[in-house]
């Protein structure tokens, strides 16, 4: 038997199909194929036995290679991967604490969302060394978390992320209870792309197809989260540079994206478009009109107000060269999604594993000079604005051939296929949301497995305040704006 | 600079002048009118929320997310874009056919001299985060956006809860966040108001069976405002708010 299979997104896979090895093996695999991880994840496999799924993606060749290990009732430790592949660093501590199997000689064995009393915090020592310690309340309106600066007066040497305080057992209530609403509230900025990767999975499992017109809304208002959110995003962005005017055009911007999406579906966050079979809400030609010309006003206002921004002298100093991530480490530590391509990492599952549209809309992947700091972020916004503009004007050109056909499909009470797994991708405007679902011989969802590009993403914010003044922390933390939601589940 | 000043005039003014009047799209999914007579049994079980109860037919915002699902099923359920949802008590939340929006502006919040008094030119809130999933939060930012500009009326949010007249809890109060929400409260100088913000602080939402999360301070402490929602939009947030504090009369 192969010791991997190639699999595609939202495809089903029989679990007998699914190889099994040893983790020595495993681990000697996964060093060797070195390949980016997606899953890395347990399930409880009866006797006291844990199964290990391991997902690595293959970007070049939009493949997905899946393989397992079974770790029986006494084996309790392995050799954690991490030692060679830090980007496990974070799959192996959830694992870890969702499974209590230890990968030995993990070099930051920490919990991941639990037992934040026992959490041991890195500690320096020195005589100008201080700490400041911020959270889990912060000054804005945010979620919470707790960061910890290890400073030498003015310059961060470290930052330690605790995260967790927003765990509330997502996984575990997809399995008794699973619904749209519950998965477009796991995230509720990103609530598009998280329904859409909870519906692809539940269709793959029981074989519903969906219509062409489902397919293109769906697309359409994931560009429009993105668009959304960037948008935002720049106005944060500059409101923490305290350059207020961007903040005020850019929020007045953003609002306009919003209210058409309220003017689609009733929800300004895209909630209840989504719903598995395709979706809730038809978009008439009224609809889609005013929506193309309110992104004409939309594409011109954030033109006219970043080339103001990017030519002011003030606001550049403080983007340049703050809070850079270079190519190498965002390899090294794994970063996925719009961080990892403003460090030069060209990963975007929209292109990697791309559906049939974006051959037939003729969307193509184009360069970005990324240098790795808030500079190269905002730009990246800036540029992904620009492209979701374009994107949705080619999908609301297409729609029109698509007219007549039902928005969602028959099968929605279908029982799901039994034994089978699938693994569901969605570039939602931070990165990759993997949605994971496997299913038993009862034809019950068994295991649910979710993560969100900030799992991966944390530590790159980590790493871009090192050295950069601790009055700089909010800029590069809005410049990834990463999700506290999404990583505690 | 000149091109700072272009882009400014070009900008002109975003606000909105009447907010407590302010139009609303009618596609938002808003206060529930129910009809009686028609069958809904075509919604059995179809409420993610247990919002919907059937046998007497009757919605509690409190728990509705306002997904819709009930509202295309069935006729007798019609979600109208009223975004004035919010009242200063937890049974008014429960729509019945009986209920008529007109009544329900007029009898869901119960205004106080003393709050008036107290806080109907400046309010100061305390936002707290316990398990929200970023819905209510971008909302409730946006707020105080120039689209909105909750400013202009005395309302902010503040950074620190010793400079807050109150906290505005959002999410469902993860197990996590229960000690860190009751430090905040207690630290926050009487008298104070306690504001719940969506459906997962009103009821646990979409979460209310989660085994991870711990609504205990609500049993504790009394609850000044429910806003329903999910999320609440910033109009139904700021008309909450200017209902309870400011004098009408």
């Amino acid at each position: 038997m192969a010791k991997w299979i190639k699999v595609k997104n939202n495809t089903k896979i029989n679990l007998s199909d699914i190889p099994g090895m040893g983790i020595d093996e495993l681990r000697r695999q996964i060093i060797e194929l070195a390949k980016r991880p997606i899953g890395f994840f347990g399930k409880d496999w009866g006797f006291g036995c844990v199964r290990l799924f391991v997902i690595l993606a293959d970007d070049a060749n939009g493949d997905l290679y899946l393989s397992s290990a079974i770790f029986g009732p006494n084996d309790k430790s392995y050799e954690s991967i991490t030692q060679d592949v830090p980007a496990f660093h974070m799959f192996e501590r959830e694992f870890y604490e969702q499974f209590g199997i230890e990968p030995l000689h993990h070099p930051w064995l920490k919990p991941v969302r639990l037992n934040q009393d026992k959490y041991p915090f890195f500690e320096m020592e020195g005589e100008e060394v201080h700490q400041v310690a911020v959270g889990p309340i912060h000054a804005g309106v945010i979620e919470p978390g707790h960061f910890r600066f290890m400073c030498n007066g003015e310059t961060v040497y470290h930052l330690e992320i605790m995260l967790g305080y927003q765990h509330r057992g997502v996984e575990d209530m997809m399995l008794k209870n699973p619904s749209n609403q519950l998965a477009e509230s796991i995230n509720g900025d990103s609530a598009i792309a998280y329904n859409i990767a909870y519906s692809q999975a539940i269709e793959a499992l029981k074989g519903i197809e969906i219509s062409n017109k489902a397919q293109l809304i769906r697309k359409a208002a994931l560009e429009m989260e993105r668009m959304a959110i960037h948008i935002g995003d720049l106005g944060a962005i500059a409101g923490d540079i305290a350059y207020l005017m961007g903040a005020a055009v850019f929020g007045a911007t953003r609002t306009l994206v919003i209210n058409t999406m309220l003017s689609f579906c009733g929800s300004r966050f895209g909630r209840g478009l989504v719903t598995v079979g395709g979706v809730n809400y038809d978009l008439s030609e009224a609809a889609i009109q005013d929506a193309l010309k309110t992104f004409d006003k939309v594409g011109k206002d954030v033109d006219r107000m970043v080339n103001t921004m990017l030519k002011n002298s003030t606001v550049m100093s403080r983007l340049e060269k703050t809070g850079t991530v270079s190519m190498e480490r965002a390899k090294e530590i794994g970063l996925v999604g719009m961080a990892a391509r403003s460090s030069g990492v060209d990963i975007d599952t929209r292109f990697d594993f791309p559906d049939k549209w974006m051959g037939e809309l003729d969307i193509k992947r184009k360069p970005f000079k990324a240098s790795g700091d808030v500079n190269s972020r905002f730009k990246l916004r800036y540029k992904e604005v620009k492209e979701s503009l374009s994107m949705i004007r080619k999908i609301f050109d297409k729609l029109k051939e698509y007219k007549d056909e039902p928005i969602i499909a028959e099968g929605v009470n279908n029982n799901y296929s039994s034994d089978a797994m699938v693994i569901s991708l969605a570039e939602g405007w931070r990165g990759e949301i993997v949605h994971i679902v496997m299913t038993d011989i009862n034809r019950k969802i068994s295991r649910y497995k979710i993560k969100d590009p900030s799992f991966n993403n944390w530590y790159g914010l980590a790493l871009a305040v090192r050295n950069n003044g601790v009055s700089d922390f909010p800029l590069c933390n809005k410049s990834f704006n990463l999700s506290y939601s999404g990583n505690d589940l | 600079m000149l091109d700072t000043l272009k882009a400014r005039i070009y900008q002109g003014k975003q606000f909105i002048k009447d907010i407590e009047n302010a139009p609303m799209r009618e596609q938002f999914r808003g206060f529930p009118v129910l009809k009686k007579g028609i069958d809904t049994s075509v919604c059995e079980g179809i409420c993610p929320t247990g919002a919907l109860n059937l046998n007497p037919l009757s919605i509690d915002m409190g728990k509705c997310t306002f997904c819709g699902a009930c509202e295309r099923a069935c006729k007798a359920i019609d979600l109208t874009n009223g975004y004035k949802l919010a009242s200063t008590s937890r049974e008014k939340l429960i729509v019945t056919p009986e209920t008529t929006y007109e009544d329900y502006l007029k009898s869901a919040v119960e205004v106080k001299k003393e709050i008036v008094k107290m806080f109907g030119k400046s309010l100061k809130l305390r936002q707290v985060s316990a398990g929200g999933c970023n819905g209510c939060e971008m909302e409730l930012n946006a707020c105080s956006n120039v689209n909105f500009d909750m400013g202009r009326f005395g309302i902010d949010f503040v950074a620190s809860p010793r400079h807050a007249d109150g906290i505005v809890i959002t999410g469902p109060i993860s197990e996590n966040m229960a000690y860190a929400l009751e430090d905040c409260y207690k630290s926050v100088p009487a008298p104070k108001l306690v504001i719940l913000c969506g459906a997962c602080a009103i009821s646990g939402g979409v979460f209310q069976d989660s085994e991870h999360i711990n609504r205990e301070f609500l049993d504790k402490y009394p609850i000044d405002l429910y806003i329903p929602g999910c999320p609440v939009h910033p109009l139904t947030f700021i008309n909450a708010i200017l209902s309870y504090i400011k004098d009408k009369k």
